[in-house]
This record gives structure tokens, sequence and C-alpha cells, in this order.
């Protein structure tokens, strides 16, 4: 049903009897799921490897919590990694502190986003920094590259440095600079032509360009749907042109965004800024909490984690898992799984903090099971015996009526709760399959008929 | 000459090519779990994915695992079975004679390469002596129709076009008509870049392939998804999404000269069963190659060929 990582998490500590603290096997046994999980979001294998490590040395011996489970305490822990790998919980900022105009220079492969994120650029300094800007243009590789800044800087009414000027990449660099001082502007962004980082001739031209106007930020803008290589291609612009932040373009996409956290770690410079699409203003800040949410596809599983260590009750939970397990489920059992979920917060709230929650909704939704009709669902159980409660066929016409009075519901909806009870029932050998540990984790929503 | 062979004489751009890890275990001899996950390694670094990857491993390590083996073998027996899996969806470019005009739709994500692409082909028909016509699709992306009109020029190739913001289908569908007037061979006709996760755009691409069967009932003859070589996993998505959208009938791999190996393909090619017609392997017109499934699977295991 899911396939993210803490569903992963899950079946491998399934698997673990003891609780206490995580031992060596078990970190192992985790990591390797941590691994594939990295490698299909796209982070490049030498920093999965190095993140591994990392991760190991912090859960070692850290002590489970109680009423959470090993699967989930490594969840956190490789969470919090992430985060903090990727810059912690303050975004970075522009360094715009140098003598005006300060120069802005962006760079990278072909493709990548580099004009349009110049242009968004300048459009946030223009407007959010009060700042007088210029663009110029360096590309004169690709056919009509520098019409297309000009036609962006058009569209967001910043000033251009005019296309027939100058010849060479360094030539109109020099030229731009010299009139952005002239003007008194306060910014200068150079818009460069997209190259392989392997080429060593376009690399050294703007490795020159980047030393005769001494940028105060050089930019390496990259596409977030990248793979494997943009490892390589953030080391190689490191070392030979020397870069100072990075842009993720088309974040508004459903790639999982490995790339962010490959190139953080190979440059080592923080990411600055992300595109969202294609309009000027679709440029956003970077928030690590986020991308690395996306890149472990987990929702706002820590959140979760959270909330569920300070209100499932773990004796209540074992149990009724216990009696799950035995294939066992009577009302009073489906009565206490669902006011479980909603001390967590509500079916909804709680099933939107959980990776791959789309699916489940829906069915939730189609199922009747939405945060009114549960509560409807524990007044009918309310209103039964403990003996109706523990053999519901007993529950014969009169009794139903009964309830329904009690409850204040209607004749059919305790036939759709009777209904409901035995789709669940009849789930019960599929979760003693999974073992105790995936039941609690999955609670009511693994019970749902697809 | 291959590709390959091609890119290492074009001196300076090859001269950092990565050498791969497969080189530094050469003096392996037993083909052991230490070799298996150096090559399983290699393979996740081309980007082929975690699944795809063990598949192979896995076949290797049951056909050869403790036999005495040299490395070379180990290259051939990898390449081998990624060459067998590539090898069905070889197909060679081709414009289809029945068709006057053959009409090409040419899609893709932004910035993959579909602009260029349509110049390479375009290139590569005029050297057959056909006669093409580009339809400048692309009425969003700011001088979007400039740059392929800059290449119609270049290569003496006539292109249709209307202002920045006009609606896409309608150019469409006139440009049939007057490739249809014309009897060209060929019509290639670009669209803007699109997420497949846009779905007004995809709408939008969905509406220009119907307005192109109302002036042409045949057409898309070929629909072609440009793919960018350095793409990870997010690729199956984005052919998933681009496939169910306008029916893709096959794929151009772009910027193979650079270090990305563009792994991907194989297990894209098994799963949806798409043709591969062609890579890009530069900036210029002429920088189009066939698609050779045993080059493509040398270089994903760092074989020269
Ligand atoms: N969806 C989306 N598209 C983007 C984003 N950033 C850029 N693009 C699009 O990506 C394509 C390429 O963008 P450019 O700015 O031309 O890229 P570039 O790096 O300047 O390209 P070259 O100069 O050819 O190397 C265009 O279609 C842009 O509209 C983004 O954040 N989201
Ligand atoms: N190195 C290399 N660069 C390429 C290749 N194909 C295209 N490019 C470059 O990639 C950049 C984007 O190419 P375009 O053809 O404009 O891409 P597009 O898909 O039309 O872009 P949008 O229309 O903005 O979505 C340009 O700088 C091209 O020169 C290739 O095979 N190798
Ligand atoms: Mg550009
Ligand atoms: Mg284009």
């Amino acid at each position: 049903m899911f396939n993210s990582l803490s569903e992963k998490l899950n079946g491998v500590f399934d698997k673990l009897r003891k609780r206490g603290t995580l031992s060596d096997k078990d970190v192992d046994a985790a990591l390797r799921e941590i691994r594939v999980a990295l490698l299909e979001a796209d982070v490049a294998l030498p920093v999965v490897r190095e993140f591994s490590k990392n991760v190991k040395e912090k859960a070692l011996g850290e002590e489970v919590i109680r009423s959470v489970t090993p699967g989930q305490m490594v969840v956190k822990i490789v969470h919090d990694a992430l985060v903090e790998a990727l810059g912690g919980d303050k975004p970075a900022e522009l360094d715009l502190a140098a003598r005006a105009p300060v120069v802005i220079m962006l760079v990278g492969l072909q493709g990548a986003g580099k004009t349009t994120t110049c242009a968004k650029l300048a459009k946030f300094l223009k407007d959010k920094k009060n700042k007088q800007v210029m663009m110029a243009s360096l590309d004169v590789q690709r056919p009509a590259a520098r019409e297309q800044l000009r036609v962006l800087g058009e569209q967001i009414a910043v000033d251009t440095f005019p296309l027939d000027k100058g010849k060479t990449p360094e030539d109109i660099s020099k030229r731009a600079l010299k009139e952005a001082k002239l003007k008194g502007y306060d910014i200068l962004l150079l818009d460069t032509a997209g190259r392989l980082h392997i080429d060593d001739k376009l690399m050294g031209e703007v490795a020159q360009v980047k030393k005769e106007v001494n940028p105060q930020e050089t930019l390496l803008v990259a596409d977030a749907m990248t793979g494997q290589d943009a490892a390589q291609v953030a080391k190689v612009f490191q070392e030979s042109v020397g870069v100072t932040g990075l842009i993720l373009s088309r974040m508004d996409g459903d790639a999982r965004g490995g790339a962010a956290f490959s190139m953080r770690m190979v440059a080592g410079v923080p990411i600055k800024f992300i595109g969202v699409g294609e309009k000027m203003d679709q440029l956003e800040a970077f928030h690590a909490e986020r991308i690395a949410n996306r890149i472990l596809d987990m929702g706002d599983i820590v959140t979760l984690v959270e909330k569920a260590s300070q209100s499932i009750s773990e004796e209540e939970t074992e149990k009724i898992s216990k009696r799950m397990e035995e294939g066992k489920f009577d009302l009073s059992d489906m009565q206490s799984q669902i006011m479980q979920m909603n001390k967590m917060g509500g079916m909804k709230s709680l099933m939107g903090m959980m990776p791959g929650m789309g699916k489940i909704k829906n069915k939730l939704d189609q199922a009747g099971f939405d945060d009114k009709s549960i509560n409807h669902q524990v007044a009918m159980i309310q209103s039964m015996t403990q003996k109706e409660k523990r053999k519901p066929a007993l529950l014969n016409a009169s009794r139903k009526r009964r309830i329904a009075k009690g409850s204040g519901r209607s004749v059919q909806d305790v036939n759709k709760l009777l209904k409901q009870w035995k789709d669940m029932s009849t789930m019960m050998k599929k979760f003693k399959k999974l073992g105790k540990k995936g039941l609690l984790r999955q609670g009511i929503s693994g019970l749902m008929p697809r | 000459m291959s590709w390959l062979k091609r890119l290492k004489s074009g001196l300076s751009k090859s001269s950092k090519k990565l050498s791969d890890g497969l080189t530094s275990i050469l003096h392996l001899r037993k083909l052991d779990e230490e070799t298996l996950q150096n090559l399983e390694d290699l393979l996740i670094q081309s980007d082929l994915g975690t699944s795809v990857t063990s598949d192979v491993i896995e076949k290797l390590r049951v056909d050869k695992f403790d036999t005495q083996i040299n490395i070379d073998e180990i290259k051939y027996f990898l390449a081998k079975e990624l060459t067998n899996r590539l090898k069905p969806y070889v197909k060679p470019l081709e414009i289809n004679k029945n068709f006057r005009p053959e009409i090409i739709l040419i899609v893709g994500v932004n910035g993959s390469g579909k602009t260029t692409t349509i110049a390479k082909l375009g290139d590569f028909w005029s050297k057959e002596k056909k006669s093409i016509r580009f339809a400048a699709g692309d009425t969003f992306r700011a001088a979007a129709v400039e740059q392929l009109c800059i290449w119609g020029k270049r290569l003496d190739i006539p292109v249709i076009k209307r202002g920045s913001g006009a609606d896409a289908a309608a150019l469409a569908y006139d440009a049939v008509i007057e490739s249809q007037i014309e009897k060209d061979d060929v019509l290639l006709i670009d669209t803007a870049g699109r997420l497949h996760t846009n779905s007004n755009l995809m709408e939008e691409l969905k509406k220009i392939k119907r307005v192109i069967k109302k002036a042409e009932e045949t057409a898309p003859h070929k629909v072609i998804l440009v793919l960018d070589a350095t793409v990870g996993q997010n690729a199956y998505k984005q052919v998933e999404i681009f496939h169910k959208a306008v029916g893709l009938t096959g794929l151009i791999m772009t910027k193979l000269d650079g270090t990305a190996k563009g792994g991907v393909l194989v297990g894209l090619a098994d799963r949806f069963k798409l043709p591969i017609f062609a890579i890009g392997i530069g900036e210029k017109a002429n920088d189009l190659q066939q698609f050779e499934a045993s080059d493509f699977a040398n270089s994903l295991v760092g074989l020269e060929s």
C-alpha cells in the first residue's frame, strides 16, 4: 500500500522482538532500507554512504521511547539528520553585503533554468528588497538566449544590458559592470550560457569572467529532477568556478529532489532558493524541513511520532493488538480503536500526516469514515450492552432499533456499522500475517477493504 | 564512428570524462560479494535505479558467482544483459513516405532539449534532401519562437510562427494545412516545455493533438518525448503521464555528452516498450546520433566501444 521509507522500516522492525536501545543489527537493517529509499529519491550514492555512516553513529545506543516503535525512532533520527545536513531550519539569504553594484552570477548546465531564475531573482530584489537591478546576458552560445533575457526583463520592468554591445562573455561582463557603476545600479545580475562541467573551454571562460567581475554570489542553478549526476556537477562547478550557493529549479514537479541533498553536501554551500514554476514570481526560499520530508516521502511523520507518543496509551494498544493477533476483533475493540484515532487529532488530520495518504483518504471517504461519522459510530457502539459488543450476532431487529434510538441514529446506520465491523473482521487474517507492530502502525486505516 | 569515440575525439570536452568504478576493481579475479557490490554501485550511479540494478546484478550472481572471471568478462556480461533489454526498442529515424508530410509532435518537460532536437532532426533530414518545415509551437516561453527561427535560418528550413502568446493549437492546425499544401516530407512541431504534474498544461497538450487531428486525421504520426540524460528516477513519471496524455510513439535522450549516463532508459524501455529513436550529444545541429543499444550499454558499464 504505502511504498515509503517508514513502511519499509516498519517491515524491518516488525521482525524485531525486543525493545530498549537500538542495536547494531537493528540499525544496519534499517540503514539498508534507508539506502534504497534515498537512492530512489535520486540522492547520489557517495552522499548516501556518508549520510548512512552519520546516521548510524547517531542511532546506535539511542534509547527507544516507549510507545514509539524502533522503526519510527530511526525515521526520526534520519529525518533530523537530513534536515541538519540540508542546512537546518533557517533559510539561507543572499549575501548582498558589498559595495554597489553587487554582482550576482548564475551558472549551470544547459537548460537548468538559469535565464528564468535570473529574471525571477531580479524581480525579487526589485520588489522585495527595493533594489535597482540590471541584468546582462553573457550567453553568446544559445540561439536567442539574450533576446530571452531581454523579453523577461521587459515583463518584470527590469533593465537589461543592451544586446548589441560586446562580443565575448568577458567583454560583455566588463562593459555591463562599468555601465552598472555609471548608472548607479545596486545590483548586476549576470546570466551565463549553459555549459557542461566537463567542457574545459567553457568552464575556463566562466572562471575568467568571475575573476574579472568578482561576484558577491555565484549561484549554481540545477534542475530538481537531476539524478546521480548532480554530485559530479556540483563538485566540478565548485572546484573550477567556485560557487557560493545553489538554486534548485522545477521543484513544482513531483521529483523527490534528492539532487538538493547531493549538491548541498558536495558543494558545501547553502541552497538559497527553489524555483516552483515558470512565472516570474515563482521563486521561494528554501526550507530544509520540507525538502527532507519530500526526499524521505514521509509526510509529516515526525509530528505524527510526537503526537503518537503523547497520546497512545501503550497498554491499551497492546491489548487490542493482542486480540487482533489472535484474530479476535469485536465491536468494543473497534470502539477503542476508533477512540484512539480520535485522541490523536481525528482521522483526517492523522491521515494528512501520513505518507502516501491520498489513496487511503479516498478509501476512508468512500467508506464513510470521516470524523463526523466516527462520532456517530462511537455513539452507536456505546448504546450496546457489553454482551452485544462481544457477540454482534446477537443483534436482532429489536435490539438494533433500541441501539438506533439510544444513539440518535437510524437502523440503517446500525446496519452500516455492522457491515463495516464485518469488513474489518475479514481483514483480520491479513493482519495476522502483518504481525503486531504492522497492525499498530497502520491502525484503522489498514483495516479498510480495498 | 560510434558516438563515444566521437566524443573522445572531441578533445577538451571529454578530457575529464569520469573514469568509472570498474577500472578500480580491475585486479579482482573471483566474482565475490565485494565485486558485486562495486558493480551494483556503478550501475546505481548510472541512474539505472535500484530495482533494475538489483535485477541485473542478481542475474550476474546466479550465472557467475564464485567462478573465476576477469573484469572484462563481467563487463561484457553486464553490457550484453543491458543491450538485450534495450535492443527491442532501437528504432532508426525514418520518415514514413506514406504521409506528406509526416507530422511529428515534440513534447517534454522544460529545458530538456526539444527545440534543439527539432533543429537536429531538421539537419539530419535535410542531408537526405527531404523538404522540411518547422512549426514554432512554443508560444509561451520568452524568445522561444526566435530561438527556432534562428535555427530555421541557419539550416534553411522554413518556420511557421505566430506571435508570443498565440494559441499553440491554432498554430499547429495552420502549420499542418500549410505543410500539406506545400507537400513537405516532414513537419516538426515544437511545443512549450511543461511539467507532467501541471494538469492545465497537459490538457493544453491534449488539445494541440486533437486540433492537429482535425486538420489531418492520421496525424500526429509521431509523438516524441525528449528526455534529458541527467534526469533521475522522476523520468518514470514523466514518461507515464506524457504517454497517457498524448500517446507517445518514441523517445529521444539528449545531453549524453555530459557525465550523466541516462541509465533510467533501461527501465523505461522495459516498462513502457517505447522505441528509442536517437540521442543528443551536443548543442550543434549535427550532434544527433542513432540510438545504438550496445554503445549505450557499454557506456553504462564503463566499457570502451
Ligand atoms: N516548471 C518550471 N519550469 C522552469 C523553472 N525554472 C525554469 N523553468 C523553465 O525551464 C526552461 C529552461 O529555462 P531557462 O531559464 O531557459 O534555462 P537556462 O538554464 O537558461 O537554459 P540555457 O541557457 O539553454 O542553458 C524554460 O522553459 C523555463 O520556463 C521552474 O522553477 N519550474
Ligand atoms: N550538451 C548538450 N546540450 C544540449 C543538448 N540538447 C540541447 N542542449 C542545450 O540544452 C538547452 C535547452 O535546450 P532547448 O532545446 O532550448 O530545450 P527545450 O526543451 O526546447 O526548452 P524549453 O522550450 O524551454 O522547455 C540549450 O542550451 C541547448 O543548447 C545536448 O544533446 N547536449
Ligand atoms: Mg539561458
Ligand atoms: Mg523549446
